[in-house]
């Protein structure tokens, strides 16, 4: 049967990857492509890359780098940070990314994701939201790297791109972005129950008995993490290992 | 003349492809390609796809390329992938649609609702590592059996000739993955985006001279 997926994430800002607390208090993590193989050498089942300065300068630094992982490391690349236009899924496509997450510029101009996907196809078109709890069994869609907030409802919105052609829902919550103490779960099965597309949880792992309680008691498809690989407190494999000794299906 | 045609008709990257395809055969003279002539030239034709397939079929004959890939899945190593493998049937549910007719059989969606034996919901895409049970076939040395392969999709096929099946995985029921006849081998998953059992697998491509 399908292995539900482990998908370290790297930040990545002028050609480093860093890692900050709750969007803010970045530190340097290393060199993105010496990352990337190492994780895949751990049996990463996917990447995902997220520039999140995005800034012009940073354009091309990040090209260079998608391409440099993109050939040597033969597994899924999702990229995202910065995507406003068809074109910039058009140039991430071309430097080796699989898929590309679109973010803000989705709540902004939601069209860009029904252009995207009618062009490239849905299963490289994922959109990530960042949610943030605003009343029990509640959570608002927040832009701009966590600083502006939508008003858009996240479960209604995540509903809403699967009918605009997303692929796939990279959902972060942004109240355990950085805390290590465990994913949304409310928020993950909440979209996840309201979807056909897969639901990558993001925010909050700590722990490797995190990444089992989004899979068993949130319903992700698959699990995102950074700082606990990038740091060396376990590696993807002991992850995997944890994961199948709780009945979860992965990939060994 | 190259070693190995990739057809580009435009739809999607081919990028790992190609890079995957060098990582195995450093030696080899490879071609992203939307010339049909450089299509029936090549020794070896990879005939990869990505999107819906109506798309797919529309961008293959407004490149002209439709002969040149027909000729090529009769009469040398030829290896489909994803949209590449369903394009080979007869008919497609998505868009209601002719295929290239290549092989018998058609291409239908998961249906809606799965549920895994735990009562899960299955999602639809399929996307994700899941295990190939495989046939004998050489394209299959070296690789352990139900090794973990990437899949994107929501169509599969169904040949209605079983002696066409090289592999089935299971979502939650078993569905056709592999097939393979004479020149021609064909797979759902992605093999360059499937790790070390997919870069054995293209490398047995490459390596592969069927008789």
């Amino acid at each position: 049967m399908l292995a539900k997926r482990i998908i370290p994430c790297l930040d990545v800002t002028a050609g480093r990857v860093v890692k900050g607390v709750s969007f803010v208090e970045l530190r340097d993590a290393g060199d993105p492509v010496e990352i990337a193989r190492r994780y895949d050498e751990q049996g990463a089942d996917e990447l995902a890359f997220l520039d999140i300065t995005a800034s012009s300068d940073d354009r091309g630094i990040l090209f260079r780098v998608i391409e440099q992982v993109a050939d040597q490391v033969f597994i899924p690349l999702t990229v995202g940070g910065g995507v406003r236009h068809v074109e910039d899924v058009r140039n991430l496509l071309n430097a080796g990314a699989d898929k590309v997450s679109i973010n803000t510029s989705a709540v902004l101009n939601p069209q860009l994701v029904e252009d995207a996907a009618g062009r490239y196809g849905s299963q490289c078109i994922v959109v990530a939201i960042d949610a943030k709890q605003v009343n029990p069994g509640q959570w608002e869609v927040f832009t701009h790297g966590g600083r502006k907030a939508s008003g858009l409802n996240a479960v209604e919105w995540a509903k809403n791109m699967q009918k605009l052609g997303a692929g796939e829902i990279l959902l972060t919550s942004m109240d355990k972005d950085g805390q290590r103490s465990g994913f949304d779960l409310a928020l993950t099965r909440a979209v996840t129950d309201a979807l056909e597309i897969p639901v990558i949880a993001s925010g909050g792992v700590g722990n490797l008995q995190h990444l089992v309680d989004g899979v068993k008691l949130g319903g992700a498809d698959a699990v995102l993490a950074a700082s606990i690989f990038h740091y060396g407190e376990y590696t993807v494999q002991q992850a995997k290992q944890f994961m199948a000794q709780h009945g979860i299906e992965v990939r060994l | 003349m190259v070693d190995i045609a990739v057809v580009d008709y435009g739809m999607g990257n081919l990028r790992s492809v190609r890079q995957a395809l060098r990582a195995v055969a450093p030696d080899a003279s490879i071609a992203v390609t939307s010339e049909p002539n450089e299509v029936t030239q090549a020794a070896r034709v990879v005939f990869p796809g990505q999107g819906a397939m109506p798309d797919c079929m529309r961008e293959l004959d407004a490149r002209g390329l439709r002969a040149a890939v027909l000729q090529a899945a009769r009469s040398k190593p030829f290896l489909g992938i994803c949209i590449g493998l369903q394009m080979l049937f007869e008919h497609s549910d998505e868009g209601n649609i002719p295929g290239l007719g290549i092989l018998p059989g058609k291409v239908v969606r998961f249906a809606a609702n799965l549920r895994d034996a735990q009562d899960n919901k299955l999602k639809v895409p399929h996307m994700g590592w899941n295990q190939v049970h495989h046939a004998d076939h050489t394209l299959w040395q070296g690789i352990p059996q139900d090794a973990r392969f990437y899949f994107v999709h929501s169509y599969y096929v169904q040949p209605f000739d079983d002696a066409l099946v090289k592999a089935t995985s299971c979502y939650p029921q078993p569905f056709v993955c592999a097939v393979a006849r004479d020149n021609l081998f064909a797979v759902q998953f992605h093999p360059e985006k499937s790790q070390s059992a997919g870069l054995t697998l293209l490398k047995n491509f490459v390596n592969w001279n069927p008789v």
